[in-house]
């Protein structure tokens, strides 16, 4: 099965963890999911396990949300097909934080 | 000659401060970790180069870090903190049952024997040990499924584990404690846990033989004797004398038994410190003087030590895990506020100097003394 290059951008704390730039690619086989998107990104980034999602529930952090052109993908199952330009790798995934604190 | 590291976690990051055994000349590193919450950072006695750290945040939840060079460069280790089984409920503030859910790091203690082996004690309370160097933890749930867990409720910060206290000779024996459930203590390695609360008693528990629900902020002890310990209550200063199988009340003539840390100092086990807070409403030092008081007699007759400290319009607290001693000879004492500020004395508390000023929220201090 051929693989897809997907763009994700994290926030600014998990690139300081993960010693990354502004923006990462991962290699997914078969459907591109924001399952099989996280589990690359984790795979390949093992300091992020448990920055996003629960490492047991695989629920998202309740302060992150996903995005995708411009579409709110939060609530969407995590076996949903990303948008087709993500897997295109012409636009990225965004793992985004909320907007808070002081 | 020997020096001293004081390791500083704040609401924005890590702060590392060393001086020679004068303790005169302080320089700063840091903020390490910028932005994230550091509850708790601490070097192991059996290598002082390895420091642990916790590190979390509200967004993206807990991280464990980790130094091999006393603080030069960092490794992430492993943040899987999973209770034993099924985690059950405890009880919420309202008393209704709320389900066990790991939220961060307290507070962690390297152990006395092994630079690899380090306890972890988190929010919601449970204690947890890994013994190859931070890599993966095992929750040690005898304490937890205790008879009384479904009972514990959380203090006004949360349900943490926030105090680790390990026998120094014995390693089969240790303390800890829970807000709000208490002291509890382990013969066995950390297998079995029994509470060790009698004589404490707090306004708020009608049943003047509760076993558990103490709202204990802070435990210590002095190696030289460690079957006396000393504990901060919520409100009340205490004391045991026999490896907490009971306490007895030492506030004496303290402005106010309402309090967070409590230390002993390094040399002489009878010799207390203790910050006294307003109350349990107004978190900060009562007449708006920073005060710490001293002990010379294991309590009860207490000494308001100001030399050096702000004595009008101070109103910062001082956290449970935020004060700390050097072993150095005279005792070094150190604590920092919430106002950002990391107070000294190298003379035993007689006389206080800021070593740092503009710090963030101040949550940890730990000290360590260099050979």
């Amino acid at each position: 099965m051929s693989g897809s290059t997907i763009r994700v951008v994290v926030p600014y704390h998990l690139r300081t963890l993960a010693k990354v730039g502004d923006e990462v690619t991962v290699e997914v086989t078969g459907t591109v999911t924001q399952r099989s998107v996280l589990d690359a990104l984790e795979a390949r980034y093992p300091v992020l396990r448990g920055t996003i999602r629960d490492h047991v529930t695989k629920q998202r952090r309740p302060f992150l949300r996903f995005f995708a052109c411009e579409e709110d993908l939060s609530h969407e199952s995590p076996d949903t097909e990303l948008p087709a330009p993500v897997a295109a790798g012409t636009e990225p995934y965004l793992v985004v934080g909320a907007i808070a604190g002081g | 000659m020997s020096g001293v590291r004081v390791l500083v976690g704040t609401k924005k990051g890590a702060f590392i401060l060393e001086s020679d055994g004068t303790r005169d000349q302080w320089s700063v590193t840091g903020p390490h970790f910028g932005g994230w919450e550091i509850y708790h950072l601490k070097g192991s006695p059996v290598d002082p180069n390895r420091i642990y750290v916790s590190q979390s945040t509200g967004w993206f939840g807990q991280i464990i870090q980790r130094s091999s060079d006393g603080g030069k460069t960092w490794e992430t280790m492993g943040n899987q903190f999973t209770y034993d089984g099924v985690p059950g409920t405890h009880q919420w503030y309202d008393g209704t049952p709320h389900p066990w859910e790991f939220k961060r790091v307290w507070h962690l203690e390297p152990s006395l024997h092994d630079a690899d082996t380090v306890y972890a004690g988190v929010e919601d309370a449970a204690l947890f040990r890994s013994t190859d160097g931070g890599q993966s933890w095992t929750e040690l749930s005898g304490l937890r499924k205790h008879g009384s867990g479904a009972h514990w409720m959380p203090g006004a910060g949360g349900m943490g584990l926030h105090t680790i206290v390990q026998h120094p000779t014995n390693p089969k024996r240790m303390w800890i404690a829970i807000s709000s459930a208490g002291v509890f203590r382990t013969d066995d390695g950390g297998e079995t846990w029994a509470p060790a609360n009698k004589g404490l008693t707090s306004k708020y528990i009608p049943d003047p033989n509760a076993e558990v629900g103490f709202c204990v902020h802070n435990l210590s002890m002095n190696p030289a004797n460690p079957d006396r310990l000393y504990m901060q209550l919520h409100w009340n200063v205490m004391r045991s004398d026999d490896g907490a199988d009971s306490w007895q009340l030492i506030s004496g003539n303290l402005p106010s038994d309402f309090g967070f840390p409590v230390q002993v100092h390094a040399h002489d086990p009878e010799t207390v410190y203790v910050v006294p807070i307003k109350s349990d409403s107004e978190h900060y030092p009562p007449d708006a003087k920073l005060r710490v008081y001293r002990s010379r007699t294991g309590g009860t007759e207490w000494e308001a030590l100001t030399n050096g400290l702000p004595q009008e319009h101070c109103y910062v607290n001082i956290l449970r895990d935020a004060m700390s001693i050097d072993r150095l000879d005279p005792c070094g004492v150190y604590f920092g506020t919430t106002g950002g500020q990391v107070y000294m004395s190298p003379d035993g508390g007689d006389h206080w100097s800021a070593i740092a000023s503009n710090l963030p929220s101040v949550l940890s201090v730990e000290v360590q003394t260099l050979p």
